[in-house]
């Protein structure tokens, strides 16, 4: 299916400097486009930008070559988002999480599929424990459970990478590259530094205010 | 599993699990659900000593006593409506779902009624015993809160919505939402009034419920834009 994202003379700024200016993008189905930088680059104001929370920014966003503004709805329903802090609920356990995600996201109330999901990361086991008591590793791996669970084309996702262990890592890292595979893309922010593939474009932030198009 | 699956539940699934979801996580942190009617119940209990005992004195001041009680109850609860979904991260999530953010807003805010507002309704009757609240009046008093309570928690949602990014907005909140509370008071505790007077309280009580059908009707739009704006900052 065809995935376009689009950013034209992207320009924010905060606290009077400016995170970037004139930044450009363009992401298709099939990329993996990491987003580098120094700590306070702005990777995280960008992403929240490209996914649309924040609205305080210069330049256009389009979807689809549809400008953003009309193509929210379309936009939002091929988007799954994984922010800095995990969203999960320490006071519910990791299958009534899912359970809620699922239902946010319009599939089916599918409790094999939440079970299969927790495995695939490594969390059988830990289904009915409140998420509270899991570790911060654990209470990622119960976000990123999502990207089992929930099929959708353009992933966003911001320090995926945080508290997992060196095999999460390279599983993780596997699924990148297969969802990329498979048409999807992936928009990450991470100071891991991925594998080499054809696929993979990077985009360094945090170079003065001035950023190249890429 | 697909690249993509056309999302088939619609908005009340999605509601449905929201409110599913905050009533479970409400019914497990128990002191969020006493902390209000303890402070309710202390509040009352406090007055007489503090005042007078006097029967007769209490009487008076009692419909507007509980009704402020239970109202400052409510407000003080209302801070922690959003920021732990803010805090760890769920309310993004809210904001990025295809599904209208005023319908899973509502339904945050109707838990939160059940368990806050109703329950201090159904209390008030028994501190009212203890302030000596003349009988003929203990229906309307359960009744006019219930009603009322039901618009503060709209309210009061709008204010923790446009606080709930700071980091302390609890005074904020109470300053915001304040002025929009007076009428609500005004109107429920004068029902009670009306009825110890045995004057006829069906006007309080419709203008209590035309409050809340204009809360109803306004504040899920109010409270998704304060979100957004909250998130965005």
């Amino acid at each position: 299916m065809s995935l376009r994202l689009q950013a034209r003379k992207l320009a924010c700024e905060r606290d009077d400097r400016w995170l970037f200016r004139d930044l450009d993008l363009d992401i298709h189905a099939g990329e993996i486009v990491r987003v580098e930088g120094p700590n306070g680059s702005g990777k995280t104001t960008l992403l929240k930008i490209l996914s649309g929370q924040l609205a305080d920014f210069e330049g256009e966003l389009y979807w689809n070559d549809h400008p953003m503004r009309r193509k929210r709805q379309d936009f939002l329903a091929n988007l799954l988002y994984l922010g800095h802090a995990p969203g999960v609920k320490a006071a519910l356990t990791p299958l009534e999480n899912l359970a809620w995600y699922q239902a946010l996201a319009g599939e089916p109330d599918a409790e094999a599929a939440r079970f299969a999901a927790l495995a695939a990361m490594g969390l059988a086991g830990f289904e009915d424990l409140p998420a509270g008591q899991l570790s911060a590793g654990q209470q990622r791996r119960v976000a990123l459970a999502r990207l089992e669970l929930i099929p959708r084309p353009l992933w966003v996702l911001d320090e995926p990478f945080t508290a997992i262990d060196r095999d999460g890592v390279a599983a993780l890292e596997g699924r990148l590259a297969a969802h990329a595979l498979r048409g999807g893309c992936v928009l990450v922010t991470t100071h891991h530094a991925l594998a080499e593939s054809p696929a993979l474009r990077c985009i360094r932030l945090g170079q003065g205010g001035d950023d190249a198009a890429l | 599993m697909p690249l993509f699956r056309e999302p088939e539940g619609g908005a009340w699934v999605a509601i449905r699990a929201t409110l599913k979801r905050d009533l479970v996580l409400m019914m497990r942190r128990r002191s969020e659900v006493l902390n209000p009617l303890v402070f309710f119940a202390l509040v009352i209990t406090l007055f007489p000593i503090g005042i007078s005992p006097d029967p007769e004195l209490l009487a008076v001041i009692a419909p507007g006593l509980l009704w402020v009680a239970a109202l400052l109850a409510a407000l003080l609860s209302l801070d922690s409506l959003f920021r732990s979904d803010f805090d760890d991260g769920s309310l993004e999530q809210l904001l990025l779902s295809p599904q209208p953010l005023p319908a899973l807003a509502l339904a945050k805010v109707a838990v939160h009624w059940l368990l806050t507002g109703l329950p201090l309704a159904l209390m008030a009757p028994l501190l009212g015993i203890l302030l000596s609240l003349p009988s003929g009046s203990y229906a309307v008093l359960a009744l006019s809160l219930a009603l009322g309570s039901a618009s503060l928690s709209l309210i009061g949602a709008i204010g923790a919505a446009l606080t709930v990014g700071l980091s302390r907005g609890g005074v904020l909140l109470s300053l915001l939402v304040l002025p929009l509370y007076i009428p609500v008071l005004i109107f429920g505790a004068g029902a009670v009034q009306a009825a110890i007077l045995g004057d006829g309280v069906s006007a309080h009580l419709a203008i209590l419920g035309a409050l809340l059908a204009v809360a109803l009707g306004l504040a899920p739009w109010a409270i998704a834009a304060s979100l957004r704006i909250s998130i965005n900052g």
